[in-house]
């Protein structure tokens, strides 16, 4: 067990003396304060698991210490201790956020349930974070599908460096299941039943970006109201999955080869050092090497990360694992949309074996999910899936001609709306009219 | 060399009991202990608003009759004792320090309005006697149930707990004496 941290605030000599003694005996690590501003400079070096704050002070007034001291860290308990039983301060103090209030001179015996209750309280809050985390990757970790031989070698290597606690970076076009790899690597590590935290470099902005994996202090920039936890923090203990780090900028390569050097780094705008145990597990979709070659990538750090590589093959090189997976996001969206079980009717599975899916898995997971909400027969056909994918819109895309792209398209809006052709008409963007010579040309019924 | 503690009976107080307690301290602490009388100007330490004495104050004006300064000192008084912020203690240390204090004006069975039971006030007195000098001796609070160092802010749970220390708080002593 660690040792539980109290700040005592109170311009009394003898009230800090006694109860720090008190509070000592109680096994706690006592620090005190006599006045605001000191408080305050003490719960900046903090963290405080409870603040035991008289209100009655000279100088600052107790509210305004409250509220700098809540701010500074929201997750240490504030009770406050005052000479006089006023109610009106005591509802305020409430309403800030104070976990409760006593009046001198103190039951011994109230003291030790208040702060017995508070610590409870703040141990459940603190449980329920991380059974809220635990629960939410339990729900992420899923299984990987996949026979074909390349996924095998895939979930072999998986679990080799799952064994270690190397640095991973996870190749791989989008879509292709990179993430998913990456908490399956978490999932049977030693690090499990701490979190995973995942960060995508790719889609925050670089100074944005700094404070999501560092953290920030209070005023560290505008904006800044709390001190928050960056989330290389929040991964103490598990790993880190850092996604398109070939997007990281060239100063961030250099804070993230500190930190993995170290594992100590400040927040934004602190000059205090924090240490985080945690495992990085990266992944692009870039060719880092040539990066690298091109000096966009710094060659250290490449060489930090790329202790082991995994690298994830394109759904259109392993054909075998494409109804596989399809039939796997058929039964996880039935049972999402509390919708009975579909077959794939024979037609639509060789729509969906041939087309190339530059999309990868995740874009079969859409067209599947996509024919689970439109389609109504007890088999998915091909008239189901989106468009591009039923024509075969990734196999040979230029040797089609755009007639046959227009009757296709015609045929389907037609469909789409019960061979109504007005309403046809009008969503193509064409008059009746034109819509009947063309439906003429074409050959096409409705 | 065991640290040997001094029973010092404040201002007149001498209970026929007090051999009791000597020999309750000695079982529970493994320590050499006596008993001898001290004269403490105590009106320094009388708040006539709370009509208590302030045991801190108490405690440093025992510190000044210390005879060894070897030895752990504990004050045995009967007069009600305060800290500033509560409004009672049973008695009054320092962690790792010299002495303590211990009243046993709340230990009394007749303080709650129940009639008097020696045996329950004599066994009350060791048991807060061995606690406050637990610390004097660096204890902290102990969680076991029926240890002497867990603590008790009111009777009752002076009553639920034995006068002595659990195997674990025990092992830390052997440790301690060896050092
Ligand atoms: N082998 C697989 N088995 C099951 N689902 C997969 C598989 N590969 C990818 N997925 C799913 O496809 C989607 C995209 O995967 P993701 O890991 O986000 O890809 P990437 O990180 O490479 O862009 C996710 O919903 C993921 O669960
Ligand atoms: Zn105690
Ligand atoms: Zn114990």
């Amino acid at each position: 067990m660690t040792t539980r941290k109290i700040l005592i605030v109170d311009d009394e000599l003898s009230v800090r003396g006694s109860l720090e003694e008190w509070f000592r005996e109680d096994g706690f690590h006592v620090e005190t304060a006599e006045d605001g501003n000191r408080a305050i400079a003490k719960m900046e070096a903090g963290p405080y698991d409870i603040v035991l704050l008289d209100l009655k002070m000279p100088g600052m007034d107790g509210i305004t210490v409250q509220r700098r001291v809540r701010e500074i860290d929201p997750g240490a308990a504030i009770i406050i201790l005052t000479a006089y039983a006023s109610v009106e301060t005591a509802v305020e103090a409430l309403k800030l956020g104070a976990f409760d209030y006593i009046t001198k001179p103190v039951d011994p015996d109230d003291l030790s349930n208040l702060v017995r209750n508070a610590l409870r309280q703040k141990e459940l809050a603190e449980e329920n974070l991380r059974l809220k985390e635990k629960v939410s990757e339990l729900i992420q970790s899923a299984p990987i599908i996949g026979g074909s031989p390349k996924m095998r070698r895939v979930l072999d290597t998986i679990r080799t460096v799952a064994e270690t606690d190397s640095t991973v970076v996870i190749r791989g076009e989008s879509g292709t299941g990179k993430e998913l790899v990456a908490r399956s690597i978490h999932a049977q590590s030693k690090r499990r039943f701490f979190p995973i935290v995942a960060v995508n470099a790719g889609s925050i902005p670089e100074t944005l970006l700094e404070s999501e994996l560092f953290g920030h202090e209070k005023g560290a920039f505008t904006g800044a109201q709390y001190r928050r936890k960056g989330k290389i923090e929040l991964a103490h203990g598990g790993t880190l999955f850092l996604d398109e780090i070939g997007d990281v900028t060239p100063k961030m390569q250099i804070d993230l080869l500190r930190v993995l050097e170290t594992k100590r780094f400040t927040r934004l705008g602190g000059n205090q050092e924090v240490s985080s145990d945690f495992r990085l597990v990266c992944a692009t979709h870039k060719n880092l090497e040539q990066m690298v070659s091109e000096g966009a990538f710094r060659e250290d750090l490449y060489y930090r990360i790329n202790v082991f590589g995994i690298e994830v093959p394109p759904l259109r090189e392993r054909p075998e694992d494409i109804l596989e997976l399809a039939r796997f996001f058929v039964e996880k969206y039935a049972r999402a949309m509390g919708k009975p079980l579909r077959s794939i009717a024979p037609a639509a599975e060789e729509v969906l074996v041939r087309y190339r899916w530059p999309g990868n898995v995740r874009e079969l997971e859409n067209a599947i999910e996509r024919a689970m909400v439109i389609g109504q027969g007890p088999a998915i056909e091909p008239g189901d899936l989106p468009l591009h994918i039923e024509s075969g819109g990734g196999t040979e895309p230029a040797a089609r001609s755009l007639a046959a792209v227009e009757k296709e398209h015609i045929e389907r809006v037609l469909q789409e709306f019960d061979g109504n052709v007005t309403r046809a008409a009008k969503t193509l963007g064409i008059d009746r009219a034109t819509l009947y010579n063309k439906l003429k040309r074409y050959g096409i019924r409705r | 060399m065991p640290v040997p503690v001094h029973v010092a009976l404040l201002n007149g107080y001498a209970p026929r009991w007090t051999d009791a307690l000597v020999s309750g301290i000695a079982d529970a602490l493994s320590v050499p202990v006596e008993a001898f009388p001290v004269e403490l100007d105590t009106v320094v330490a009388f708040a006539p608003g709370r009509r208590q004495y302030h045991a801190t104050l108490l405690l440093a004006a025992l510190l000044r009759h210390r005879r060894d300064p070897a030895a752990k000192i504990l004050g045995l008084t009967s007069m009600d004792l305060f800290i500033p912020v509560l409004t009672f203690v049973f008695g009054q240390s320092q962690l790792d320090g010299p002495g303590a204090i211990v009243s046993t004006h709340r230990l009394h069975s007749e303080y709650y309005g129940l009639p008097p039971d020696e045996g329950r006030l004599v066994d009350r007195a060791i048991k807060e006697a061995v606690h406050e000098l637990g610390h004097a001796f660096g204890f902290v609070h102990c969680p076991e149930a029926d240890c002497v160092m867990r603590a008790s802010t009111y009777v009752e749970e002076v009553d639920l707990k034995a006068s002595e220390f659990c195997s674990r708080c025990t092992r830390s002593l052997e440790e301690a004496g060896r050092r």
